[in-house]
C-alpha cells in the first residue's frame, strides 16, 4: 500500500489516488444498458472496462427452438434501431441454404428498405451523438426524418419498428400503391432540406469540433486488428463495405460511393455517417427508378405460403398454408455464414441446419461487440466527457451487442 | 489561415448562421401533434390490439384450427376446443397473453378464416398486469367494437394479401 502511495501523483501535500466510477447502466449517455467501470486519474481516463450482458435475452438459444419463420421477428429485436437490416442477413442465410431464387422486385424492395433503414438508423445515431456532446436542436430535426421513415415502415409492413417484413424468398407483402411515389417525393424534398439544415448547425461548429476532432484516433492496423467494420473502419480510411466487396441482392447494380475518413477520429466517424445518408438516398432513388414489376416473393410453395385468395380457393394451397404455418419448411443440412452491411457494420448470421425445420445453431455476429472491446484503448488518456463522444461515435445498440 | 477565415472565426460566424436558421425554424409550423386530441394516420396494415371477429350473422369465425397457436413465436395463444351442441367445432377457451405477444402479425397471417386479426387500436394500456391476459370474451368484445374498422382495413389490404 505504501508503495502505491509513493508512486501516486501528488499536488503539494495532497496525495491523489486513482478512483473508480460506474458509467451506467442507468446513464442516458450510455446508449442503453452499458455499464462501464472507469478508472480515473482526476478527469483523465486510465482504464475502461465495459460490462456487457445486461440486455442478454438468449436470442440465439431461443432461435434453436423456433421454426425458421418464427425466428424472424427475433431479428427485429436485435438492433432495434435498424430492424430490417437485421432481418436481411437472416433471410439471405436461409435463402443460401435453400438455394432459393428471389424475384427481382423483392430484391429491389429489400435494397430500398435496407437503405431507408440505414437513413433511419443514422438519424438516431447522428442526433444522439450531437446530443451527447451538448447540442439539442439537430436531434429534434433529425427525429422528424426518423418519424417519416417509421411511417414508411408502418405503411409497408404494419409496424413502425418490428416490421417482420423480409421473408425467406422475398418480402411479406407488396408495398401499397402510393408508398413508392411518396418515398420518392420525400427523398427529393423533405429529407435533403431537413437533413442538410440540421447538419449545417453542427459540422462547422467550433464546439462540436473541439469535442470530436482528434478524439479516439485509431490507426488502420488497429482498426483491422480489432475487427472494426462499417463506418468505424471507413473512418480509418479503409474503403471496406460489404455492399461493394460482396454484393448481395441488387447492390451490384447500384451506383454509389463509399465515403472514407482520413483522421480516424470521432469527427470523421460522424462525417462518414453523414455522407452515407446522402449515398443511401442516392441508392434509394436508383431503386425507385429501376423498380421492376412482378411478384414480391418466391413462388416455391414449399417455402413461401400461397396468397390468401388462392389459399381460400384451392385445396392444395390450403394444405401448403397449413403445413407452412405449423411445421414450417425444412432446410437442407449444411452451414452458412452470411454477412450484410448493416448501418453499424458487418452483421453476420451463421446458421447450421441439420435438415429439420428448426435451425440447429444460429450464431449472430453483432457489430457493436467488436467495437466496444476497443473502447478501452480508444479512451485511454482522454477526458471523462470524451467517453460519451467516443461511445456516440461507435453507435452501440445493446439489443444486438448482448443478443 | 486566410483573412476571410480569420474574420469568420472572430465574428463567431457559424453561430450567427446557426442562430438565424433556428430562428427561421422557430416560426415554422410545429412538427409535434397534440396527442390525445390529434393522432397520426395509421395504415390498414397496422398491427395493434387483437380481436376475434364474427360473421355478419353473429356466428364467431374461429373454428379452432389452432394455426395461430402453432405459429405464435412467443407462445402467447392458448386454445382449447370441443364440438358444440350443433356439432360444429368451436373454441371453449381462447386466451392471448398480451404481455407475451410480440405483435409480429403471424396469427392473422395464419388464420384461414380471418378470425383473429390485429386491429388499429393501440390505446389499451391497463393498470394491472392481469388485465392484459385476454380471454375469449374480451377478444370477441374487441371484435364487435372494432368490426367496422377491421373490415375496412381488411378490404383495403386485400389486393396485397
Amino acid at each position: 500500500m505504501s508503495m502505491q502511495l509513493e508512486q501516486s501523483p501528488t499536488t503539494g501535500d495532497e496525495v491523489i489516488t486513482n478512483y473508480t466510477i460506474n458509467f451506467g447502466p442507468q446513464h442516458p449517455a450510455a446508449h442503453g444498458v452499458l455499464r462501464m467501470v472507469m478508472e480515473l486519474d482526476g478527469e483523465i481516463i486510465e482504464r475502461i472496462d465495459p460490462h456487457v450482458g445486461l440486455l442478454h435475452r438468449g436470442t440465439e438459444k431461443l432461435i434453436e427452438h423456433k421454426t425458421y419463420l418464427q425466428a424472424l421477428p427475433y431479428f427485429d429485436r436485435l438492433d432495434y434501431c435498424s430492424p430490417l437490416c437485421m432481418e436481411h442477413s437472416y433471410v439471405l442465410a436461409i435463402e443460401k441454404l435453400l438455394n432459393l431464387e428471389v424475384p427481382v422486385r423483392a430484391q429491389y424492395l429489400r435494397v430500398l428498405f435496407a437503405e431507408l433503414t440505414r437513413i433511419c438508423n443514422h438519424m438516431l445515431n447522428l442526433g444522439s451523438h450531437v446530443m451527447d456532446v451538448g447540442a439539442m436542436t439537430p436531434n429534434l430535426w433529425l427525429f422528424e426524418i426518423r418519424e417519416d421513415c417509421l411511417n414508411f415502415f408502418e405503411r409497408a409492413s404494419g409496424a413502425r419498428m418490428h416490421a417482420a417484413w423480409y421473408r425467406p424468398g422475398g418480402v411479406h407483402q407488396d408495398v401499397p400503391l402510393k408508398l413508392l411515389t411518396d418515398i420518392a417525393d420525400w427523398l427529393d424534398t423533405r429529407l435533403p432540406r431537413l437533413f442538410e439544415d440540421a447538419m449545417s448547425l453542427v459540422i462547422d461548429n467550433r464546439i462540436f469540433k473541439q469535442r470530436n476532432v482528434d478524439i479516439a484516433v485509431v490507426s488502420k492496423a488497429d482498426a483491422i486488428a480489432w475487427g472494426f467494420s462499417g463506418p468505424m473502419i471507413r473512418a480509418a480510411g479503409i474503403p471496406w463495405d460489404l455492399r461493394k466487396s460482396q454484393p448481395y441482392d441488387v447492390y451490384d447494380r447500384m451506383d454509389f460511393e463509399i465515403p472514407v475518413g482520413t483522421a480516424s477520429d470521432c469527427y470523421d466517424r460522424f462525417m462518414v455517417r453523414v455522407e452515407e445518408v446522402r449515398q443511401s438516398a442516392r441508392i434509394m432513388k436508383q431503386c425507385l427508378a429501376e423498380m421492376p414489376e412482378g411478384p414480391v416473393s418466391s413462388t416455391d410453395r414449399k417455402v413461401v405460403p400461397p396468397k390468401r385468395g388462392e389459399m381460400k380457393q384451392s385445396m392444395e394451397a390450403l394444405i401448403h398454408h397449413f403445413k407452412l404455418y405449423t411445421e414450417g419448411f425444412h432446410v437442407p443440412a449444411g452451414e452458412v455464414y452470411v454477412a450484410t452491411e448493416s448501418p453499424k457494420g458487418e452483421f453476420g448470421v451463421y446458421l447450421v441446419s441439420d435438415g429439420s425445420n428448426k435451425p440447429y445453431r444460429c450464431k449472430i455476429r453483432p457489430t457493436a461487440f467488436s467495437h466496444l472491446q476497443a473502447m478501452d484503448f480508444m479512451s485511454k488518456g482522454h477526458m471523462l466527457p470524451d467517453a460519451t463522444a467516443i461511445l456516440g461515435a461507435i453507435d452501440v445498440v445493446f439489443g444486438e451487442c448482448d443478443r | 489561415m486566410s483573412i476571410a477565415h480569420l474574420i469568420k472565426s472572430f465574428t463567431l460566424w457559424e453561430f450567427v448562421k446557426a442562430h438565424a436558421l433556428t430562428l427561421k425554424y422557430f416560426f415554422k409550423p410545429k412538427a409535434t401533434i397534440n396527442y390525445p386530441f390529434e393522432k397520426n394516420p395509421l395504415s390498414p396494415r397496422f398491427r395493434g390490439e387483437h380481436a376475434l371477429r364474427r360473421y355478419p350473422n353473429g356466428e364467431e369465425r374461429c373454428i379452432a384450427c389452432k394455426l395461430c397457436e402453432a405459429v405464435c413465436p412467443a407462445q402467447a395463444i392458448t386454445i382449447e376446443s370441443e364440438p358444440r351442441e350443433d356439432g360444429s367445432r368451436r373454441t371453449t377457451r381462447y386466451d392471448i397473453d398480451m404481455t407475451k405477444c410480440i405483435f409480429c402479425g403471424f396469427c392473422q397471417e395464419a388464420c384461414p378464416v380471418d378470425a383473429i386479426v390485429e386491429g388499429p387500436n393501440f390505446e389499451y394500456a391497463t393498470e394491472t398486469r392481469e388485465e392484459l391476459l385476454y380471454d375469449k370474451a374480451k377478444l370477441l368484445a374487441n371484435g364487435d367494437k372494432w368490426e367496422r374498422a377491421l373490415a375496412a382495413n381488411l378490404e383495403a389490404d386485400a389486393p396485397y394479401r
